[in-house]
């Protein structure tokens, strides 16, 4: 039987990292064959950056990752006011909300998202769903 | 006073010695949407000659490709010209293995596996670049995807005017519905780039963008 290791980075691990150190740590935990749960998410060029450093780290074993962020300052019934802490604390204090899912390819085969769920499809476990 | 005097020189000889800007506009999105149908059908419909090869096989575009000096005529008499840059899928996972699913040797599946991590990162390097962008998004699959998300909100924080264009409109599985309502904030145009459904709305939509 297949198992799947998750692992939760707290939001407090992520602070004082740079961009880089932050791609790092979320890759190097992803090579290990596990799930990363982050609390918060990445900006949008660090997500851009993600992608490139995964895209140089692809190699026979590392396939590449599946990533989705739940945000709950883009639901559409968030009202204003939500919108706009989410934002003054985004800009302001540094703080992102939502939850950031980030999995290796050779094992998580798909992840279907909206704003407000997630449903992750994986490989090599039990029977393949 | 005579440093101001020459920084407002400066300002004059640059205004009269600077070159004409090339607006870049570029194609984005993930792989096997459709950008190099739809790059041969503006090259085709202007210029009258393909820009690159298509196929059913992912990450066919390896290298950002650029057609120069592309001129369209909307039918009021504007004109605009542009660089049109076709760019490699935007993807987080290459498998060359997937490759060898069409009848690719190892050896060629591995090098087209290479040189599409490296034609991704070229892709987003060059987001920088674009004075505007038409994602081009097959409008049979799953539109809400990070990927996508991910290139909208890159382009978004850069101020880059973005299009989004729901191709592949001839298949039975198109639903653009479902794109208007993951990126609400954009005007989607649903087109085939094959067949050239719409694409005179596309055109229309390019007037505004740029």
């Amino acid at each position: 039987m297949s198992k799947l290791m998750i692992q939760y980075v707290m939001r407090h691990e992520m602070e004082g990292l740079n961009s880089e150190q932050k791609i790092h740590k979320i890759l190097d935990i992803v090579k290990e064959d596990k799930l990363v749960l982050m609390e918060g998410k990445l900006k949008q060029a660090e997500e851009a950056e993600l992608i490139a450093f995964t895209m140089q780290s692809i190699s026979k074993k590392f396939k590449g990752i599946e990533i989705a962020v739940i945000d709950p300052s883009q639901t559409t019934d968030s009202s204003f006011l939500t919108r706009l802490k989410s934002k003054v604390a985004t800009s302001v204090l540094g703080i992102t909300s939502g939850l950031t899912v980030v999995g290796p390819a050779s094992i998580v085969r798909e992840i279907k998202q909206d704003p407000q769920k997630i449903q992750l499809f994986t490989l090599n476990i039990g029977r393949g769903k | 006073m005579i440093s101001l005097l020459r920084a407002q020189l400066r300002k004059i000889l640059g205004g009269l010695f600077k070159k004409k800007k090339q607006v870049k506009l570029g194609l984005y999105g993930p792989p096997n949407g459709g950008k190099t149908t739809l790059a041969n059908r503006i090259c085709m419909d202007w210029i009258g000659e393909e820009m690159g090869s298509t196929s059913n096989m992912a990450h066919e575009t390896r290298e950002i490709q650029i057609k120069e000096q592309i001129t369209i005529k909307s039918k009021t008499g504007k004109e605009i010209t542009f660089n049109l840059v076709d760019t490699p899928g935007i993807a987080t996972k290459i498998d060359y293995e997937e490759f060898l699913k069409y009848g690719l040797k190892e050896k060629e599946a591995k090098e087209r596996s290479k040189e599409a991590t490296k034609g991704v990162i070229d892709s987003i390097k060059w987001l920088d670049d674009m004075d505007a962008v038409i994602i081009v998004l097959d409008s049979s699959v799953d539109p809400y995807t990070q990927v996508n998300i991910t290139i909208i909100g890159n382009l978004q924080a850069r101020n880059i005017p973005v299009l989004l264009v729901a191709n592949k409109v001839d298949l039975k599985k198109a639903n653009i519905k479902r794109i208007e309502a993951a990126f609400p904030q954009y005007e989607v145009v649903g087109i085939s780039a094959k067949d050239g459904t719409n694409i005179d709305k596309m055109y229309e939509a390019l007037f505004e963008l740029l």
